[in-house]
């Protein structure tokens, strides 16, 4: 386990910015905290890079608990964090932001040769080494910034919100280099609003609105609203076709013109038994078609639900 | 030294000051300026024949660099640290397993060089340029260096900076833009301006002593503003209370 936390709480005066947050990150995983402004998002992860203090609770990083300075030193040894603002040194080179963030980490001069060299090609910013931060795109520094958290070769990257404000290409640069991380058994804990891409590239989910209010994979939290629809056009809907699906129990059947709807939880399993119960009443079946609720439909719910 | 994590963090800053000319003109330009316009002055004072004179004039003008020193760094205090907080580059800077002792030493080293440096060679200039005039004006010996600008230049001046550098690392965490905290480290030029005034008026001599008492004072400021700079300096602040 790379990140464990429990019921780990940061209070601001009154305000309760993370409460009780409860979850466990596994190597080689990656995790995405989803949720509205001011849902915590970035407090929990300062905490967790102990740039500052949680109120209660406990949260490991790496195998060290987080709380006092020694830990909090060899934490930020095994982390790397991509802030939600790149926060490059503009007058200073691509080459130069990422030797001195080597300097920092007391790599040697041939490790952060060899390193920055490396990151560089990779992210495709070698031919831009000696042109100043300042002048580049967003997606470049934002790519900058992400060699940036990797210089010292973390086991751990925080990420805040890595494609926010990036064109579509950039963004997928950004996605496919997380992606690439992932196979290095790099463990990532992202913070994104874009539900897209957390649910391209996340494993696993939380959603966080000050309190954790769901988590799992992108699968099962869309299953976490209604499940999954079984929608079936019949030529002619008449009632032995309805008592006939009465007796298979059907959940939450929906009758619109000879379009039925059900809520099917496993519809691999479920669907055969309705087609067959139709055929059987003497139904004509024209399309079948399964449904499932979206990662957004999860999203908007659960955060509706937490407001109201 | 080059290992020294302060070092590395003084000669990033370094650097990037090297490429800001506005602070290069400033810190480089202002003492220039004022030993070329003050030796003019002392050449001025030699041709009207006062020569005997010359030395309440030319140590009050050795203090005025002390008063250069509690200016100039400030400018690249609050450069070093309310920039980065304007740039947004505290937060990665934070996150990295430097300790926050080690980042306000660093900048604190780079605030002090290139003022302290600056000063000397502008004071130098003036001293050399001030025993030229004098020995061709037939003093018959070498007025500078002397006990009084050596306590102003090697301990007054260097106390003097460090209470500069103090005070910007205070005022930056109360404002949210360089000129801001430059405005408020500048407060502290006040007294020592006044010390200067005092001089001019007859107030206040200085003599070896007075000096000797006046760098006592300012190390137990520098001393107490230290741990309040320290304080202010924490991850913690910065993250949730600094503006």
């Amino acid at each position: 386990m790379m990140i464990e936390t429990e019921n780990l709480t940061r209070k601001f005066g009154s305000l309760t910015a993370v409460d009780s947050l409860t979850l466990r990150v596994d190597e080689g995983e990656i995790f995405g905290l989803l949720g509205p402004n001011g849902a915590g998002k970035t407090t929990t992860v300062r905490m967790l890079c102990c740039l500052i203090s949680k109120t209660s609770g406990s949260a490991m990083i790496g195998g060290y608990e987080i709380g006092n300075e020694k830990n909090a030193q060899k934490i930020r040894k095994i982390i790397g964090l991509v802030p939600d603002n790149v926060g490059l040194y503009e007058s200073l080179t691509a080459y130069e932001n990422l030797d001195y963030y080597g300097t920092l980490y007391r790599r040697t001069d041939s490790q952060r040769k060899e390193s920055n060299e490396y990151f560089l090609k990779l992210l495709g910013l070698w031919e831009k080494k000696d042109v100043l931060a300042g002048t580049f795109s967003k997606g470049m520094k934002q790519k900058l910034a992400i060699a940036r958290a990797l210089i010292h070769d973390p086991k751990i990257i925080f990420m805040d919100e890595p494609t926010a404000n990036l064109d579509p290409e950039s963004s997928k640069t950004v996605r496919e280099f997380i992606l690439d991380l992932k196979k290095e058994k790099k463990t990532i804990f992202l913070n994104t609003h874009n539900l897209d891409e957390a649910q391209r590239i996340c494993n696993r989910i939380g959603i966080l609105n000050n309190r954790l209010m769901a988590i799992g994979t992108p699968e099962e939290l869309e299953r976490s609203i209604h499940g999954r629809k079984t929608v079936i056009q019949v030529r002619q809907v008449t009632d032995s076709i309805l008592d006939s699906l009465k007796k298979l129990q059907v959940k939450n059947m929906v009758r619109a013109g000879n379009k039925l709807t059900f809520d099917v939880v496993n519809p691999e399993e479920e669907n055969p038994d309705m087609i067959n119960a139709i055929v059987a009443a003497g139904g004509r079946i024209e399309t079948v078609n399964v449904t499932s609720s979206s990662l957004e439909d999860a999203y908007l719910k659960i955060v509706k639900e937490n407001v109201q | 030294m080059t290992n020294w994590m302060p070092w590395k963090i003084a000669r990033k800053e370094l650097k990037v000051i090297s490429r800001k000319r506005s602070i290069i003109f400033y810190i480089v330009g202002l003492p220039l300026l004022i030993s070329i316009v003050f030796s003019i002055v002392v050449k001025n004072q030699i041709a009207s024949g006062i020569p005997t004179t010359i030395s309440l004039g030319a140590e009050s003008i050795i203090y005025i660099f002390v008063v250069l020193a509690t200016v100039l760094p400030s400018t690249i205090a609050a450069y070093s640290i309310v920039g980065e907080k304007v740039e947004k580059t505290l937060e990665p800077l934070l996150a990295t397993p430097t300790t926050d002792g080690e980042i306000l030493l660093g900048k604190s080293i780079a605030a002090f060089i290139p003022p302290i440096l600056s000063t000397w060679a502008g004071a130098s200039i003036f001293m050399a340029t001030t025993d030229y005039l004098l020995l061709n004006a037939g003093l018959g010996y070498y007025y500078f260096p002397n006990w009084n600008a050596g306590i102003m230049l090697l301990l007054l001046a260097p106390l003097a900076a460090i209470l500069s550098i103090e005070i910007a690392v205070i005022a930056s965490s109360r404002v949210s833009d360089v000129r801001g905290a430059n405005q408020i480290a500048g407060l502290m030029f006040i007294p020592f301006v006044a010390i200067f005034f005092a001089g001019a008026e007859g107030l206040f001599s200085f003599s070896i002593v007075n000096l000797l008492i006046f760098a006592g004072i300012v190390t137990i400021v520098d001393v107490v503003l230290f741990f309040l700079s320290r304080s202010t300096f924490r991850r913690e602040e910065i993250l949730t209370k600094w503006k």
